[in-house]
């Protein structure tokens, strides 16, 4: 299915969350990959790091909340580091996480008995969940 | 027997580390065509052409072989050496033994030979060579400039400043081109009017520009330096120096015809004022369609002309003049819409084209710089701008780059927010090609804070569905298809040639590339001018480009004009063909051959004549003629057949 664009949907409320939650500006973004071309696990992700800032400029918000990049995204931050116009694309991710927790509220809770659930579970989810839960 | 010197250079390693200089030295020594013979680093240095001096001086030489690189590099410098030393130049001549020899050849022992044998073949061709002076002529101090956009409007400011008559021929009634068409420019967002409008008064105003409009080039007759123009001028129905713009005709004339200044979108009537500062500043008759050419029919702006400025009897006039440069500014149109049928354009009225979307941008333009689509005179909420509308496209279009479209796209886009806040809009591209002073920070602010939505991918196909213009493209980045709903599409139209450029440059037998536009002398050192000795090139007729390159092109183009203009006298070289009357059977073969019209059958004589300053001495002729009468100065057959002897034997 092509993607369907209007004036309402560019700049959606939901990218304009994540803008807002990351403090960045996706629409900085001109595509040029470095983001892309520097990251460790690229090779695990359904989408790359800078599919992810495009998706968020098409307002295609909901592709990124489901993808499985966000999830493999280690925040090792040389997305970060290497973006030429200073985006800080990491936040960008964590920021989609957030969105993703929030919504999802109790699906993993530190106290469950059930301890190989935990095992499967990407360990930087777990993270999110401990620094929300504990912050 | 001429006494001839063999200068021998290494140019660094670059001949030296594939030809023995050493061995080609000693072994020529015994040649007995040369009197002296020795080899140099570096013959083009200071010290190495000194060494040639002193030697001519020292051991009497009358004649010097410089065995170096190609005689397009050098050949003037060891030429004006061998002046210096009291030579005549064209005693000088080089082997080329680094292009044609070190450079394209591994082998040592090879490559040594070969350069014995080219520096001898020289040393054969110098012994027959004439001492020779540069043909000279006088020089017209004018020059002609065939356009009237922004770049034949800064040229003929520079060379008129500097003192030049400049005769100047718009073929369209006002000067000022299509940069008088444009809303603002990027990247800077002036006002197109207010930055063109002063020197078009300029021009008008100054005395040494002799402004002919609604005028066309008939005929160039002449070289450099002395061309003789026709140029063939619309009866000129309305009397400029006598209409007073009161605009009492305009209102009166019952006929309506598509408005060219508006791209089509208002009308005009049939005698009207292009726009508002035109120059000349008159009011025109448009002969195609004013019905008053038939005496039965009309008249009626002619009984209200209190100015009493109409004349229906006028006729197209011949004008002559006579100059010494010509500046070719002739600009360029918009590729034809029609071609692009998938994008609908002519279909639909609100699919249209870059240029009229700077009519519709434009304060003076038929919305009165209100963003309303044509169609039913909405605000469109939602727009796309589709880049290169013909551009790149080899296989069905124009296969080059446009070069100016995705900056006015991207100016489009942000000037379509600045007055439709709320609206939306979006650039289809392939590539965001922003070279230029403050080009690339002028569209990533667009994308970045004007809420431009770049989509990297072409457009398919254009259809309407209710008054929506339904888009189908795809984004490439991302991988997906895209759908969009416009309420109106702008085409970013490539760039061709101005209608006519072809037969005009065949006119004036200029050269015109695959793609149309007019070529230059060089692509990197000569970007100016035309092969053809006298003609200048400025603006778009020379390729797409800018505002900010079209006027430093224009002023390249008239430095150079006034170089040319401000000599007493012009030099031409002269090696150039000749004609051995006695031999002349008066065929009139190598008349048809000459590719620069320097032949003429003298009938009365029954012989063919050169003019001197036509000839190329391209040798065209000497191929061509079967009596053996052409003969190239420096070039005889005699000297080429003794070289030829030489590579034969070896």
């Amino acid at each position: 299915m092509p993607i369907s664009l209007n004036r309402n949907k560019v700049r959606n409320e939901l990218v304009k969350r994540i803008e807002e939650i990351s403090a960045q500006d996706v629409f900085q973004c001109y595509q040029c990959g470095n983001c892309s071309s520097g990251c460790p696990v690229i090779d695990y992700m359904d989408i790359s790091p800078n599919q992810v800032m495009r998706l968020a400029q098409l307002g295609e918000a909901e592709m990124i909340l489901n993808s499985e990049t966000i999830w493999i995204c280690a925040t090792c931050l040389q997305c970060s580091s290497r973006c030429p116009k200073g985006i800080d694309v990491a936040k960008v991710m964590e920021a989609v996480r957030s969105i993703n927790l929030r919504n999802r509220d109790g699906i993993v809770k530190p106290d469950r008995e059930d301890i190989e659930d935990i095992d499967e579970l990407p360990p930087i989810a777990l993270v999110s969940v401990f620094r929300k839960k504990t912050g | 027997m001429k006494r001839i010197g063999v200068f021998v250079c290494h140019c660094g390693v670059n001949i030296k580390e594939t030809v023995d200089v050493e061995k080609v030295t000693v072994e020529l020594k015994k040649h007995p065509d040369i009197t002296h013979i020795e080899n140099y680093m570096f013959m083009c240095s200071d010290p190495g052409q000194n060494l040639l001096k002193n030697a001519i001086k020292e051991k009497k030489l009358d004649g010097v072989v410089v065995a170096a690189c190609s005689p397009t590099l050098h050949e003037s410098t060891f030429r004006n050496a061998v002046e210096e030393a009291g030579l005549n130049q064209y005693q000088c001549e080089i082997a080329n033994i680094r292009e044609q020899c070190s450079w394209v050849h591994k082998e040592m022992k090879d490559a040594t030979h070969k350069a014995k044998v080219i520096i001898q073949t020289a040393v054969a061709k110098l012994k027959l060579n004439e001492s020779l002076s540069a043909i000279s002529a006088p020089v017209t101090r004018r020059a002609l400039v065939v356009g009237g956009g922004i770049a034949g409007i800064q040229a003929a400011i520079d060379i008129a400043d500097a003192g030049y008559e400049v005769v100047m021929v718009e073929k369209k009634p006002s000067l000022g081109g299509h940069m008088i068409q444009l809303s603002e420019t990027f990247p800077t967002l002036d006002c197109s009017q207010c930055i063109l409008t002063p020197k078009m008064v300029q021009v008008s105003k100054d005395e040494n520009v002799k402004l002919h409009v609604n005028s066309e080039v008939e005929a160039v007759e002449g070289y450099i330096g002395n061309f003789k123009v026709k140029i063939k001028q619309k009866a000129q129905l309305v009397n400029p120096d006598l209409c007073n713009l009161c605009d009492d005709c305009s209102d009166i004339c019952p006929v309506l015809v598509p408005d060219e200044h508006e791209e089509g979108l208002a009308w005009r009537k049939s005698i009207f004022i292009p726009f508002p500062q035109a120059i000349p500043a008159t009011f025109t008759i448009d002969e195609d369609s004013c019905l008053g050419l038939d005496p039965i029919a009309c008249g009626k702006c002619k009984d209200v002309c209190e100015a009493e400025a109409i004349n229906y009897d006028a006729k197209t006039q011949i004008i002559e003049e006579e100059v010494g440069a010509i500046i070719i500014a002739t600009g360029y149109d918009l590729y034809p819409e029609e071609n692009l049928a998938e994008y609908g354009y002519g279909k639909y009225p609100d699919v249209i084209t870059s240029l009229q979307f700077e009519r519709i941008l434009s304060a003076t333009g038929p919305t009165n710089g209100e963003v309303r689509r044509p169609s039913d005179g909405k605000v469109p909420k939602e727009v796309a701008f589709i880049h290169c509308c013909g551009s790149r496209d080899p296989d069905r279009h124009l296969s080059y780059c446009s070069k100016i479209c995705c900056m006015y796209s991207s100016k489009h886009a942000k000037l379509y927010k600045h007055k439709v806040p709320d609206g939306q809009p979006y650039n289809f591209y392939i590539d965001i090609r922003s070279g230029g002073k403050q080009y690339d920070e002028f569209v990533q602010q667009a994308m970045e804070e004007e809420e431009l939505l770049m989509i990297r991918g072409k457009v398919a196909r254009i259809y309407k569905e209710n008054d929506k213009m339904i888009i189908h493209g795809v984004d490439t980045l991302s991988g997906k298809g895209v759908q969009l709903e416009a309420d109106m599409v702008v085409l970013a139209m490539g760039i061709i040639p101005s209608a006519g450029t072809d037969e005009f440059a065949q006119k004036l037998k200029l050269n015109t590339g695959e793609d149309g536009f007019m070529v230059e002398a060089h692509p990197k050192l000569r970007p100016v001018e035309s092969i053809q000795a006298g003609y200048f090139l400025a603006g778009t007729a020379q390729g797409p480009k800018d505002i900010p390159e079209t006027v430093s092109q224009a002023s390249g183009a008239a430095s150079k004009a006034l170089a040319l203009l401000s000599s007493d006298e012009i030099f031409h070289s002269p090696i150039i063909a000749t004609v051995d009357t006695d031999l002349c059977s008066g065929c009139g073969i190598c008349v048809a051959t000459c590719p620069y019209d320097a032949r003429e059958l003298n009938e009365a004589e029954g012989v063919v004549e050169v003019n001197d300053i036509l000839c190329e001495g391209c040798g065209a002729c000497i191929s061509a003629c079967p009596s053996n009468a052409c003969q190239q100065k420096n070039f005889t057959n005699r000297q080429l057949s003794e070289m030829i002897k030489i590579v034969a034997a070896n």
